[in-house]
């Protein structure tokens, strides 16, 4: 059935992305959004520390939303809930993608420091308010790959991702996950992305 | 039979399931039995085995399916005879939010346990799920939501439904990733859900069933 999911979810899908640099302070205007941020919270701590940044956006497409909601109405529960599984790794994937883009052009340009590492962070996320998104979108404009914000900030199609992908020296990016946002935490996939920042690659 | 009933529903064997609530329903088997003892009985065990981890969530759906199929047979029969579900929920994602995985999950699970689920779908107004709760005759509504910025329409239901004096009449349920127990205090909703299966414990537990 895994194997299905993900069989369908290659042929429904068509993933694009979107990513552009962006400068210290164009980020933390953007990073502050509405003024509803936590703090402390790790980016707002990192950014003047960066030495590259770059927002982006991706996404899978509404398609394989389409076909999530036909398998559910057909009572097709188990394949709706693995393809539904399916697409929300093959954004996560693609967002991984775009940030491994960044390195190989950091790296293409000779702008890629020996020992500086990328990790990327979106709002909604670790103490960064959702509603930064608003500021995310005006500056990066995804809606020409076909990303649109709703007013709760919610993007369409579902299965997308943005956020800024930073740049600097792989110190910075050394977490204790014990932020009082942490307490409401129910994945801190933050320990699995500091890992690889912290495995030589 | 209804052993062998709910043996298949944890095989999640579509047809056998289909065809024994036929089986059931021919040797005159009182229907509220052929549901209680067969299609929730199994469902039930199905319930216990993911939340032991000794089945996972696909298991369950598959299990949901056969459900269905059990379902689509004897519910006719139901209607027919008057029997009433064992309760009646409203459920849907709340206004600004359309994220609706969870709240299908969790609408699968209530429905293998017997209740009567009115699903809302998604970007639910709170008139919408007060209103529906009200013309169902629903003892409970079940908010969902995904994000920070849509958990405050889940208060907006909350406080409608005290001002139309629904308050211990109508109980509310919340869940989604970002809600908590908590917040479910906070807000003044009856209970805080963290999964589907743990929907259907919370459902039987706010109106008494065993």
């Amino acid at each position: 059935m895994a194997r299905q999911a993900q069989e369908s979810f290659r042929s429904v899908t068509k993933p694009v992305g979107v990513v552009a640099d962006i400068r210290k302070n164009g980020i933390k205007s953007i990073y502050h959004g509405d003024g509803h941020n936590e703090s402390p919270a790790p980016l707002e701590a990192i950014i003047d520390q960066s030495s590259q940044l770059a927002l982006y956006a991706v996404t899978v497409g509404e398609n394989v939303s389409d076909e999530i909601s036909r398998l559910f109405a057909e009572d097709e529960f188990a394949p709706a809930a693995m393809l539904d599984a399916a697409a929300s790794q093959g954004a996560e994937l693609a967002a991984q993608q775009v940030e491994h883009s960044v390195r190989q052009q950091l790296k293409a340009s000779n702008r890629w420091i020996t020992g500086h590492e990328t990790m990327s962070f979106s709002p909604g996320y670790c103490g960064w308010h959702v509603s930064a998104q608003r500021k995310l979108f005006e500056h990066l404009n995804p809606q020409e790959i076909g990303i649109t914000l709703t007013d709760s900030c919610l993007m369409q199609p579902l299965k997308s991702i943005s956020g800024v992908i930073v740049t600097g020296p792989r110190r910075i990016f050394s977490f204790d996950d014990n932020y009082a946002f942490c307490d409401q935490c129910k994945n801190r996939s933050c320990r699995e992305r500091m890992k690889a920042i912290h495995t030589d690659k | 039979m209804l052993n062998q009933l709910s043996d298949s529903l944890l095989t999640g064997n579509a047809d056998a399931v289909a065809s024994l609530v036929k089986q059931a329903i021919d040797q005159k088997l009182d229907p509220n039995n052929i549901l209680n003892d067969g299609l929730i009985a199994g469902m039930t065990v199905v319930g216990q085995k993911f939340k032991s981890h000794e089945i996972f969530l696909p298991d369950v759906l598959i299990a949901a399916k056969a459900m269905n199929a059990g379902m689509e047979i004897l519910k006719p029969l139901l209607v027919k005879e008057g029997i009433p579900s064992i309760g009646r929920i409203v459920i849907g994602t709340v206004q600004g939010d359309l994220h609706d995985i969870g709240k299908n999950l969790v609408g699968i699970m209530l429905k293998g346990a017997g209740f009567e689920v009115i699903d809302l779908g998604k970007d639910v107004a709170p008139e919408t799920f007060v209103e529906a709760a009200i013309e169902n005759e629903a003892q409970i509504i079940g908010l969902s939501a995904l994000l920070t910025t849509t958990m405050p329409v889940m208060k907006k239901v909350v406080n409608l439904a005290t001002e139309k004096g629904l308050t211990g009449k109508i109980k509310i349920i919340i869940g989604g990733a970002p809600t908590t127990s908590d917040y479910a205090n906070e807000i003044g909703a009856d209970a805080y859900c963290y999964d589907g299966i743990n929907a259907v414990d919370c459902a039987r537990r706010i109106l008494g069933v065993a």
